[in-house]
């Protein structure tokens, strides 16, 4: 079972829809204890740093417990800031599983980066298995991250600064486009997530 | 790079069951299109990068239609879905994200009452909130009116509300920068003097727009050709362009249209 973490910030079918179509069998999780018998977790990514962070609260020792497990974990946009350190946005810590900060994007863009964008990818990883350089995902978000560790970003984008895509660490894996809402190579990516439920 | 967004727009009527897509012409003439989950899949196959599913009959009955025509589409189309028409409050913002929408489209309500644009905002951040203007050229000199320069003349632009029935006397630029200073995340433009004529978008009103505010604005109303499109990319600022009958009536896939604009050195999604 892979449980959607639902903490209450806005609709979370394109995910759930996104992982049934590729085979998985998602189930939506309000409720931590839930968490116990999943093989692996999504953290979706709706609404602010701060709000997500307060809302998580109550999942925070449960998702410590199942991923240090050491099963597959999947952060998107907000439910990948929220991995690291710290976030500028509501100036408030983050879950510190990844070192790092969460800033926003620079000056001279249009903010949020909204559309389809390319992905430069730095390193093979099993999540970006069949995932050509250069092929779009679809972006919305005003903050980044930036891991203190370089090595942890195996595929980045352009957006007035060359920011980190796709961050992997061990079990986690972490993205700032939104898979579920890019289209076939969207699914992809999911399906690759899927695979490492099944190894 | 940022990619140019092509956008179809399908125009539902849900007085119907299933709901079927329309397309109207200079916002009368009604044509039939399609079942709208249908239109959609064949739109992701081609390559869309956005669909947007406007309720034209927009009546209260009718919302449970557009709720299944999103819900089912959500089942097999993995793309950014907007839904708008009819969108007169928070709660209805709220019932077409829980059936799978990513973004309301407003534009009455919005004009009547501007603080729906910061609750949207607020309860589902800015890339969920989408300003349709629906804008008509008033050709002269007006005090305290935003005045551009056309091939026709001096002329100011007038927003239009109740699916272009009515006239609010709102300058649409003004309108537009407001918007953005509430929380809108996109501008969806409609020219009314070009939509359905297939004559081309109204440049000078897409450029005056998209010049003014720093959100994305997306070009709508008279795509005939594939020119136009490049035409509007070219010239204007804007970040997507929106089609509907040249893509339900089959003149042109998304792919073709994609293809040419790649072919003319606009950055596209492939």
């Amino acid at each position: 079972m892979i449980a959607i973490i639902d903490y209450g910030m806005g609709n979370l079918h394109s995910i759930h829809n996104a992982l049934k179509k590729v085979g998985g069998d998602p189930v939506i999780i309000s409720d931590s204890t839930k968490l116990s018998g999943a093989d692996a977790v999504v953290i979706p990514g709706v609404g602010s740093f701060g709000d997500c962070m307060t809302n998580l609260a109550p999942f925070r020792d449960k998702l410590f417990e199942v991923i240090n497990s050491g099963i597959p974990m999947l952060g998107i946009c907000i439910g990948m800031h929220v991995l690291f350190d710290h976030g500028e946005e509501s100036d408030c810590a983050g879950f510190g599983l990844i070192a790092g900060d969460v800033i926003r994007l620079p000056q001279g863009v249009k903010i949020p980066q909204m559309g389809w964008n390319e992905l430069w990818i730095r390193q093979d990883s099993d999540l970006l298995s069949g995932i050509n350089n250069g092929d779009f995902f679809y972006f919305v978000h005003s903050y980044y991250c930036i891991p203190e560790d370089d090595s942890t970003i195996t595929a980045s984008t352009d957006y007035g600064v060359d920011l980190a895509a796709v961050v992997e660490k061990d079990n986690i894996h972490a993205v700032q486009f939104h898979p579920e809402k890019s289209s076939s190579k969207g699914l992809i990516i999911l399906n690759n997530f899927v695979e490492m439920v099944r190894c | 790079m940022l990619a140019k967004r092509i956008i179809p727009c399908l125009d539902c009527d849900l007085g119907v069951r299933q709901g079927r897509v329309v397309k109207g012409v200079k916002f009368k003439q009604i044509r039939y299109a399609g079942i709208p989950w249908e239109l959609a899949e064949e739109y992701d196959k081609q390559g869309a990068d956005e669909l947007i599913f406007l309720d034209i009959t927009a009546s209260h009955e009718r919302r449970e239609t557009m709720a299944k025509v999103i819900e089912k589409t959500s089942e097999n189309v993995f793309m950014p879905l907007t839904v708008g028409g009819g969108i007169g409050s928070l709660k209805d913002a709220r019932n077409a994200f829980n059936a799978g929408a990513d973004k309301v489209s407003v534009n009455t309500a919005a004009l009547k009452n501007p603080d729906l644009i910061n609750d949207i905002a607020k309860y589902f951040g800015t890339q969920a909130c989408v300003i349709a203007i629906d804008a008509k050229r008033r050709y002269g000199r007006e005090a305290s009116r935003e005045v551009v320069d056309t091939p026709q003349g001096e002329c100011w632009f007038e927003c239009s509300f109740y699916g272009g029935r009515e006239f609010t006397g709102i300058d649409a630029i003004q309108w537009a920068v407001e918007a953005e200073e509430r929380g809108a995340g996109d501008i969806m433009l409609t020219s009314m003097d070009r939509d359905g004529t297939k004559d081309g978008f109204d440049i000078e009103l897409t450029s005056a727009i998209s010049d003014s505010v720093n959100i994305p604005v997306i070009a709508s109303g008279g795509c005939g050709t594939l020119e136009h499109i490049l035409e509007v990319f070219k010239k204007t600022n804007a970040s997507a362009a929106l089609a509907a009958s040249i893509f339900h009536f089959r003149e042109y896939t998304v792919s073709d249209v994609k293809e040419y604009l790649k072919k003319n050195g606009v950055h596209v999604r492939i």
